[in-house]
């Protein structure tokens, strides 16, 4: 069973149907004992980084969330929830996150012709071999909306970049943390497999 | 690179597409899951919904048709039509869709698209603007081109300058403008490339082009010569002139980023 975290932010159907798809069992929950119970996590999110960890809060979630960790289960963030791993964000002045990347979450610059959202199909360069990735070849087209990026400080956590006006961090892989900053349950059959490795790691354990 | 993105658009009526591609029409009266998937196989980038059905039943139907494509179709959908408030948008997303199209409400009430902003997000808040060109001279009598906003699906012309009004918008926090000329809507003429490329120049925020493509080369010009980030295009996909592979082989071949 995989626990989709329903913290009030953004359309979760589409991420609990992905992991379907790919034969997963998924719960849609936000109480923490269930979440705790499940073998994987997929943290979702859009919207604004103040009001997605305001919900965390709200439900009880962070330390639900840094249970789960500790437990050696993987966790899969998705666009915001790849960012509320992090240190902080600039988003609306400083705002803390979990903390579990070290790192900091920053506005794409302002550059002539560079449009903001990032918002579209565009292309991942592996840094590094990860489980999730283990299929996609590098070049390969995800679907991305988002303003801001993720800058780790530990650049060994670093899975993919992508290019955007700057290069950025497109997913990370540290430990049983697992994030991305694009959407694989919007990315077509690429991103469902990438949900699908996940479903096969929650079973094995990492 | 980002790609550049190829928009189906499908106007739904009362639960069924009523400008569908064509053997699936054949197949089966329209039904826009299978509209979808269809598009989803031919590898479009997005698909755009917009919700016609005029009957007070309309959120029902729309919500069913968004849960079942949601639920099978797994790229970016984006759905307008007669969106009025917070609670339609909280609606729609819930059932499934990533975006949701604002059109007449925004003109109505500009301060709607900053609270749907604030409350969702600007990714997926998408301002659609229908303008009509209008003729304006300067002291010089020299031509400056500008536009005019339509509402109420083009029936009604407001006086606004849509420059400005898109300028708005994007400071309301609107992720993306989706601009249709409706000089050029039906006509297969070829998007307005001036009013195009005027807004994409304007605007830090994406432009996907809507109205007029007929053919191949107009998708390329607007992405050469406008600088769109992304088209829409009804017709010349649901009546088989060209598939979706086709047209993008055709951009590829001419230097355009797309995702193949």
């Amino acid at each position: 069973m995989i626990a989709v975290v329903d913290y009030g932010m953004g359309n979760l159907r589409s991420v609990d149907k992905g992991l379907q798809k790919v034969g997963r069992k998924t719960l849609v929950t936000r109480n923490p004992e269930e979440i705790l119970e499940c073998q994987g996590v997929v943290l979702p999110g859009v919207g604004a980084f103040k009001d997605c960890m305001r919900n965390l809060k709200k439900y009880g979630l962070v330390d639900c969330l840094y249970r789960f960790i500790e437990s050696g289960r993987p966790l899969l963030g998705i666009c915001l929830g790849l960012q509320l791993l992090f240190t902080e964000s600039e988003e609306f002045g400083r705002q803390k996150g979990l903390n579990l990347i070290r790192g900091r979450v920053t506005r794409f610059p302002l550059l002539k012709g560079l449009k903001v959202p990032h918002m579209g199909w565009n292309t991942i360069k592996k840094r590094k071999e990860s489980p999730l990735f283990s299929s996609i070849k590098d070049g390969s087209y995800f679907y991305f909306v988002h303003s801001y990026y993720v800058i780790p400080e530990d650049e060994d956590v670093i899975a993919t970049t992508t290019h955007h006006g700057v290069e950025f961090t497109s997913s990370v892989w540290k430990e049983n943390i697992f994030a991305c900053q694009f959407h694989p349950e919007k990315s077509q059959k690429l991103g469902l497999e990438i949900l699908k490795k996940f479903g096969e790691l929650s079973e094995k354990g990492c | 690179m980002l790609a550049k993105r190829i928009i189906p658009c499908l106007d739904v009526k009362d639960g069924r597409v009523v400008k569908g591609i064509n053997f699936i029409a054949l197949r089966d009266a329209g039904d826009p899951v299978e509209n979808a998937k269809t598009y989803e196989e031919q590898g479009a980038d997005e698909l755009v919904f917009l919700d016609i059905t005029a009957s007070w039943e309309h959120r029902r139907i729309i919500r069913e048709v968004v849960e079942k494509t949601a639920g099978q179709v797994f790229m970016p959908l984006t759905v307008g039509g007669g969106i009025r408030n917070l609670e339609d948008i909280r609606f729609l997303l819930k059932a499934g869709a990533d975006k949701v199209s604002i059109n007449t409400a925004a003109v109505k009430d500009p301060s709607f698209v900053v609270r749907a902003a604030e409350k969702f997000g600007s990714q997926c808040i998408v301002v659609a603007i229908d303008v009509k060109r209008v003729r304006k001279t300067d002291e010089l009598n020299s031509n400056i081109p500008s536009w005019e906003v339509y509402i109420y699906g083009g029936r009604k012309a407001t006086g606004i300058d849509a420059l400005s009004w898109a300028k708005r918008m994007e400071a309301s926090g609107t992720g993306e403008i989706l601009l249709t000329s409706m000089d050029r809507d039906g006509t297969k003429r070829g998007y307005d490339i001036e009013l195009t490329k005027t807004f994409c120049d304007a605007l830090s925020i994406p432009v996907i082009a809507s109205g007029g493509a007929g053919n191949m080369e107009h998708i390329l010009e607007v992405f050469t010569l406008a600088k769109a980030q992304a088209a829409l295009a009804a017709s010349i996909f649901h009546y088989q002139e060209y598939s979706i592979p086709q047209v993008k082989e055709y951009l590829k071949k001419r230097g355009v980023n797309v995702r193949i």
